[in-house]
């Protein structure tokens, strides 16, 4: 155990700065360039910058020059029972050496079943075998990257019968066993909890919130499940909800400033609308600090 | 294998298009964009790809796609027989 | 107590007629399939989009409807091998030109290829053009034997339909009008900086870049291209394949 301690504390420690980024589209390129914009970091897809060049690289590149940058994966596939796909990972780390960004992140879910990709974030049971194949999986992450990464809490729609643990106890342990970092993403905390009937308040009481290095916002919309019970979508194609934004406030109130992604993968809107989004959050992230001061 | 006739036809080619060059590379200079933008990326990938119409999702597709008929341009594309000129249907309005 | 494996889970996923996998809930306790459907639809519906996005002139040939039936099709049969998209479907011209549905579109595999040239340019490696004064100071007598280096981003297409036509009325870069000369069209696609070029090529034209990309001598280009027509443009091609930034550097 402590030969591995000794390992952790080598790894590049994930360092965004405590202010709200954006997750970067291409369509907004332009509107971004043309001038210094306020938001401390830009998010991008792991797997959109795998081409070996063009304007995605081109983009990606002067963006890195201005801002700081987050890889976030979103096909690793981390919670498969299958061993890791050491050829994507291997992509990964090319290139993370190539953009040297601020932090890396991936999900608490699996897309990849033998070896076919399924492009969904698929739930996993939460149990004993479960959580150690994941902190395995973590680990190989961490050690081929040698980086801290960060995993994300998923937004999940149905439960499985065979779970043993909470998802929090789960994330905490993969947390406390391989030295991770911790991706909140409130949209998931309420879009899981009103799914499965549970508070999203107790769910962050829950939530090892000092593990936390960023926070993802994005919005969700809303249908009903076969028994008319609510059923929310996490479909990234709305403004941050009312109740997601008090989630919010209430752990960075808690936790204190954290880097903080608007997240719009649908139904994009056009560059300001992103921009604002931003800035209500940097306001926020503000008065938090005023509060901490004072 | 020398031939002469097409040597002596590529250097007098090569001199006539180098003449050509000189006049259209500024214009192409100026259009060409640095970061290929306004264009959505290809094929992007999002996290969790969730859309608004999942889990409503009615028609099986897999199961009558045989039967469907296209319905795109190629109903008003003036092509000559025999070259996907469909007649099928109403013209999409 | 039943236990799922990814693999049920997997299969219950990409078969819409398979039963929901045992064991998997909604917050009473019930099985919900409408719930599961969420995961379903999120697998076929974004890659459906992803074919939908690679191939928008397609799409818009056939209709919206009947290109997602389509592409949910070629999904089912062709699921992504890698979680790398980018590259996902890059063989759909060859399922469509054995689609039973769209046999009578005989045109349409081939303005899926022209497509899926463009979107493996826009992806290709990045390489700086050849300069066209390097090809200037070689040596008339050596100009035959001269070989070129194709861009990454290069490729070459031929089709007995006028293929760059009818993508081009149906990639909003032409007024859709009928086409009175059904004639093929070749194409050169390529991305010298940033943006994906489409260039129609005349009589020979195909031959004269196809035997270039080969690695063969320019003379042997030009005989090719002779040799299939008479009435090949040498100047005009030379013109355009330094123009157009289809090779970067030279061998002799």
């Amino acid at each position: 155990m402590k030969a591995s301690h000794i390992e952790v504390l080598r790894l590049e420690a994930s360092r965004l700065p405590r202010r709200a980024g954006v997750g970067f589209k291409p369509e907004h390129f332009l509107a971004i360039d043309i001038e210094p914009q306020p938001v401390g970091f830009f998010e991008v897809h792991a797997e959109n910058y795998m081409g070996a060049g063009g304007p995605p690289h081109a983009q990606l590149a002067r963006l890195r020059a201005d801002y700081a940058l987050s890889i976030h994966g979103v096909g690793l596939s981390i919670g498969a029972m299958q061993p890791l796909d050491r050829t994507h990972l291997a992509r990964l780390k090319a290139l993370c050496e190539r953009y040297q960004p601020e932090s890396f992140s991936e999900h608490l879910a699996w897309s990849t079943h033998d070896t076919v990709f399924l492009n969904d974030l698929l739930p996993l049971p939460y149990t004993e075998e479960t959580l150690a194949v994941v902190a395995a999986h973590v680990d190989e992450v961490q050690t081929a990257l040698g980086r801290e990464m960060l995993l994300e809490n998923p937004a999940t729609y149905l439960l499985f019968e065979e779970s043993t643990i909470e998802e929090t106890d789960f994330l905490a342990d993969v947390a406390r066993r391989t030295g991770c970092g911790l991706l909140l993403d409130v949209n998931n905390v309420f879009v899981a909890a009103t799914n499965h009937h549970l508070d999203p308040w107790a769910y962050l009481a829950r939530f090892p919130l000092d593990r936390v290095r960023e926070i993802h916002l994005s919005g969700h919309s809303e249908t009903v499940d076969d028994h008319g019970a609510p059923l929310l979508i996490d479909s990234h194609d709305t403004p941050v909800r009312d109740p997601v934004w008090s989630l919010y406030e209430e752990v960075i109130g808690r936790i204190g400033p954290v880097a903080t992604l608007i997240e719009w993968d649908n139904d994009i809107p056009e560059w300001p609308v992103l921009r604002a989004e931003a800035e209500a959050a940097n306001a926020l992230l503000l008065d938090t600090v005023a509060r901490q001061v004072a | 294998m020398k031939n002469s006739v097409i040597t002596l036809a590529l250097a007098g080619s090569l001199a006539s298009a180098l003449a050509t060059l000189a006049v259209t590379s500024a214009q192409a200079q100026e259009k060409e964009k640095c970061y290929g933008v306004a264009l959505k990326g290809q094929n992007d990938c999002a996290a969790g790809p969730g859309t608004t119409c999942a889990g409503t999702s009615k028609i099986d597709y897999q199961k009558n796609a045989w039967k469907l008929v296209p319905a795109g341009s190629c109903m008003t594309m003036k092509t000559p027989k025999g070259m996907g000129s469909l007649k099928q249907g109403p013209a999409p309005t | 107590m039943a236990i799922i494996t990814q693999a049920s889970f997997a299969t219950a996923l990409r078969d819409e007629t398979a039963p929901v996998p045992h064991g998997l809930a909604a917050w009473n306790g019930e099985p919900s399939p409408r719930r599961f459907a969420v995961y379903r639809n999120n697998v076929a519906a974004s890659l459906r989009q992803a074919l939908a996005e690679r191939y928008p002139a397609t799409e818009r040939i056939v209709g919206a409807e009947f290109f997602a039936a389509m592409a949910g099709v070629y999904v089912a049969k062709h699921p992504p091998r890698s979680p790398v998209l980018l590259s996902y479907g890059t063989d759909f011209a060859e399922f469509l030109a054995g689609f039973e549905p769209v046999q009578e579109l005989a045109y349409l595999p081939d303005v899926a290829r022209l497509e899926a040239a463009r979107g493996n340019a826009y992806h290709a490696a990045d390489a700086a053009p050849l300069a066209a004064a390097l090809l200037a100071e070689i040596d008339a007598r050596y100009l035959e034997e001269a070989m070129l280096l194709p861009h990454p981003s290069l490729c070459v297409l031929r089709s007995p339909h006028p293929v760059v036509t009818i993508w081009e009325m149906n990639a909003g870069r032409a007024d859709a009008q009928p086409i009175m000369e059904w004639r093929g069209e070749d194409v050169l696609v390529v991305r010298p900086r940033m943006t994906v070029e489409v260039h129609r090529l005349g009589a020979g034209g195909a031959a004269f870049f196809t035997t270039l990309v080969q690695g063969r001598p320019l003379g042997d280009a030009a005989c090719a291209a002779t040799a299939e027509a008479d009435d090949f443009d040498l100047t005009a091609h030379l013109a355009l394949m330094l123009a157009s930034g289809a090779f970067t550097a030279i061998r002799l």
